[in-house]
Order: structure tokens, then sequence, then C-alpha cells
């Protein structure tokens, strides 16, 4: 009935144009949160070069930066809900594995467990890190307004190579050096007996988070972000 | 290579080759199956080719009824199928697929099911090595771990048995990857619950003998449920054969529950572990009664799709597993 066909093209053009707005929207959201993850690491780069230029030490860096680096990383966390709900086209446990592993080191490792703050290796993996998300993310926002620089493209494809192995030697070598105070304070952990019979061993656990970085980041890593 | 599935017998998994068949004298596409009586015997000429390549690996001038057990467009054909009675014309390509190293689905259940069935045995006698030295071959002092031993047993000889005598698989065979999955999967939940439940330090339910009374009822119920349930889906199905028919409730009330249940065996599964896990009063046990509880529904939901697609009068009251939730 032409009436019927009426109703359908106007409905058609509905969801269309329905379709089209939560497309712009979600451009819109994914744009502005790379700016800003783009901007907060880069505070963060320029804090932690002004700290070293200043005081001529990285002793006390990480305090310096620490609430920054947690916010900044934690914020993250948002990446995950992007592929969940589909404006992104990346595997949610993909990149929620990702995230987990960062949000781990900053709030369970870095954060925790004090007497390493001023180690060296957690210099080392934050800067990589830094230098990592400036990368990802400005390429993240210029890719969305369409306009690459190559050398921004260049970066994200190739500083990687370097900037991964050293990032995952400056995380080993910060769990590794937590080890014998998480012992010493048996924090984290849950001893028998107990009425839900169940136990926990930190630094047991820690042992198998370093010994799963072989094949973990190995796999999943090298192929996305 | 005994791997070309073209003998009328049994069909093995084949390579990867693809079977263009042209039968000699044409025939009429017939849907009945042929009687032993007919003079007139169609064979069929059958040139064997790579899938990839479109080498030609084998020329079969005259074959008989074949049973091909790959795939025709796209969609893969079952052993029983006869190229006779399948819709295609004078030619057809079939398309093998290697399925890779496999092994029988019996040959797995055993396994992965006798492993918790030792592996708990061995830290309920405190094997040396497990615990600290002066606990072994002792004995718990606290008769709940007694009989946690006794129904995680009883639970893991009565799978075997139905592996044994009960089950009757539709497929003889899964990848050969599969047996290493799931052995580290019952396997390891296994020594993770009997290394608590049998621990020297193991701490017995908060409410006691109501506590442990109450989840014994509820672990016996959903074993005799889940056994009842096993009973009937195997009496679906004549010896032999691979029919697929609607389940309904029958003279045993446990099976009652298929008028709200699509897989009740796996709600009474659930149930037994629920049972276990109120019994012992221990974390992992809990745990794994969840983690077998989300693959149940995700293997439930798959089920109930399949009967739903399947079976035009499938009884709309049925959930998958959980009534009327999941």
């Amino acid at each position: 009935m032409a009436s019927g066909e009426e109703d359908g093209t106007v409905e058609e053009k509905e969801t269309n144009n329905k379709k089209r707005t939560k497309g712009t929207i979600a451009t819109a959201w994914l744009t502005f949160y790379n700016i800003a993850m783009t901007a907060g690491w880069l505070v963060l780069a320029v804090a932690m070069v002004r700290y070293y230029l200043q005081k001529g030490t990285h002793k006390g860096l990480y305090r310096n930066i620490a609430r920054t680096l947690k916010f900044f990383q934690t914020f993250a966390l948002l990446e995950v809900g992007h592929c969940a709900i589909g404006i992104v086209r990346t595997s949610v446990i993909v990149t929620g594995v990702q995230v987990c592993s960062r949000i781990f080191m900053v709030w369970f490792v870095t954060n925790s467990i004090r007497q390493i703050q001023n180690e060296e290796s957690v210099i080392l993996f934050v800067v990589v890190w830094t230098i990592t998300e400036i990368t990802r993310y400005s390429f993240y926002t210029f890719n969305l307004l369409n306009h690459l620089p190559y050398f921004i493209k260049w970066a994200r494809y190739n500083m990687f190579i370097v900037m991964y192995p050293l990032g995952v030697i400056g995380e080993l070598l910060t769990i590794h050096a937590s080890l014998p105070y998480v012992r010493r304070s048996g924090m984290y952990s849950l001893r028998l007996p107990n009425k839900y019979n169940v136990s926990f061993d930190y630094y047991y656990f820690l042992i198998i988070v370093m010994l799963s970085y072989i094949p973990c980041k190995n796999s999943t890593h090298n192929k996305t972000s | 290579m005994d791997t070309l599935a073209l003998e009328a017998t049994q069909p093995k998994k084949a390579q990867n080759g693809a079977v263009a068949a042209a039968p000699g004298p044409p025939t009429p596409a017939k849907r009945k199956p042929a009687k032993k009586t007919k003079k007139a015997v169609v064979f069929f000429e059958v040139e064997i080719l790579d899938a990839k390549t479109k080498d030609k690996l084998c020329f079969l001038d005259k074959v008989g009824k074949i049973l091909p057990s790959f795939s025709l467009h796209g969609k893969s054909l079952k052993d029983e199928d006869v190229l006779q009675h399948l819709p295609v014309g004078t030619t057809a390509t079939f398309y093998f697929r290697d399925l890779g190293a496999q092994i029988s689905w019996v040959t797995v259940f055993l396994t992965e099911y006798a492993g918790p069935l030792l592996i708990y045995l061995m830290f309920y006698f405190r094997v040396p090595f497990i615990y600290a030295p002066k606990y072994d071959f002792t004995t718990s002092k606290h008769w709940v771990v007694h009989l946690a031993c006794m129904c995680h047993s009883f639970h893991y000889v009565k799978r075997l048995l139905e592996t044994l005598f009960v089950h009757r698989f539709s497929h003889g065979t899964m990848p050969l990857r599969n047996i290493f999955k799931n052995c580290t999967y019952y396997w390891g939940f296994a020594a993770w619950m009997a290394y608590y439940i049998n621990h020297p330090l193991y701490t017995p339910p908060t409410y006691g003998e109501q506590q442990i009374r109450l989840a014994l009822t509820v672990f016996l119920f959903c074993q005799i449920g889940n056994f009842s349930i096993h009973i009937a889906l195997r009496n679906l199905r004549p010896p032999g054969s691979k029919t697929r028919k609607i389940p309904y409730p029958t003279k045993n009330p446990f099976t009652w529950i298929f008028l709200l249940v699509s897989c009740p065996n796996y709600t009474y599964e659930l149930g037994s572990w629920l049972g276990f896990t109120l019994m012992t009063q221990c974390l992992p046990v809990a745990f794994f009664t969840l983690v077998g509880f989300i693959q149940m529904t995700v293997w439930a939901k798959g089920k109930h799709r399949s009967y739903l697609k399947e079976f035009r009068d499938y009884p709309t009251l049925r959930s998958p597993i959980l009534p009327f939730i999941l």
C-alpha cells in the first residue's frame, strides 16, 4: 500500500539520522578523550623533565608525579568501555588485558610498595609509558581529525620496537625489586585458617605474574594499539 | 593415507581436497533410499582435487554409494548423507576440510574425570610433599571432610560410569588440543579445591551440622536429578542412531523440570556444586562452581537455540538453564 511504503522510508530516514548523530557524538567524544589523554601524558612528561632538571636526581620523582600518573592511567579504563559499546573497533578482552596490566603496575605495585618508588626501573617504565601514550593518543586524535602527520604515524609503528621491550624490562625489574618487601610485610595475603578455607600469597602471585610476562607480552600486545 | 572418505562403511577424516563427482548414467535425484532389489545401479565418477591448488589428486571411475563426510556448498554434510540423495546435478564439487588431529570423546571424558577422582584422593590421604611432613598420611579430624571426599568421589565415579554406559555421543571425536585444555581445567581445579578441603587447618562450616545436612540433601537430590536427565536423554535416542528429538518429562519426577528448562542436566549439575560449596564452605569450590556455571550457561543457550531452530513446535515455556531466568 502506498501509505505503508511512505512510512517505511520515513522510518528508514529516521534510523539513518539516528545512526549519523550517534556517529558524530561518538567521534566528538573520542576526539575529546584522545586530546585530553595526549595533554595529560604531555603534562606528565613536562613534570618529569622539570623535576629532573631542578633536582638533578630521579629520587622523589615518582612521588612528585604519582597523582597525575594514577589519574590518567586509571582514566584509560574508559577505553574498555569504548570497545564494549562499539565506538572503537578493538576487542574488549585485548584492551581490557592491556589496561588491567597497567592499572596493576600503578596501583598494586608502585603505589602500594613505597620502598621501591625510587628505583631506576620505575623511572624506566614511566618514561617508556609516557612516550608511548603520547604517541598513541596523538595518533588517534589526528586520525579522528583526518590529518595524520607522517612522523606520528612513523612513531606509532616504529617506536614500540624499542619502547616495548624497555617497558617490559622496567616493569619486571620493579616487580622483582618489590618482592623482598612483599614477603616481609605479608601484604595483600590471606593465611589459613579462615572460615572461607582459602589462602592467597601475594609474594608467589607476583612471581607468577612475572613468569606470565613471557607468554602474555609476546602475544596480543604485538598485534594491537 | 586412509583419509579419503569414500568407502561406503565408516568415513574417516579427510585430507584437503575437493571431490568433483559426475554420475555415469544420468539419474533423477531420488528422495527415497534405493531398494536392494533395484536392478539399475548408479555409478559415479569421482575426481578428487586439492581444495587450494585444484591439482587432481585421484580419479575414481566407478564409485557406488558413497558417504562423504565433508562439506557441500559451504554446509557440512553428515556422516549418513548419501551422494545419490544430495541436491546436486550431474556434477558436484566437494571440499574436504582437515579437522586436524582428533581424539574420541570417550577418551577425553574418561581422562578428564579420572584425574579429579585420583587427585582429590591424593590430597585426602595427605600423600607426602603436599602438606607439612608431620601431617603425611594423617586423616582430618572433621567428619565433613570425609563426607566431602565421599561426595566428590561419588560424583566423578558417576561421571565415569555414565561416560561408559549411559551417554550416546553425536560426534565420535573432538580436536586433540581439547584434551589438554579440559584436563588442565578439571585437574587444576580439583587440586586447588582438594588442597583446602583436606588441609590440616581446614575450618568446618559456620552453621555446623545443619548446614552440612542441608548441603548433602541438595547435593544428593541434584545427583539423582542429573542422572535421571542423562537416562531420559539416552532413551530419546535408539542405540547406534543419531536421531534428535525434543526431550519431554517422563514418569520420573526428576525429569519434570523439562517443562521449564531445556538443559536440566546443567541445572542439576549447578545444584550439585552449590551443595558441595555449602558443604565445604570453601571459596575455591565456589569459584569452580561459578566458572562451571558460566560455561554451562553458554552451552545451554547454544543447545536451546538449536532446539528452537530445529523444532517448530518447541515448548515456549522453557528457558535454557534456569527456569524463567536464564
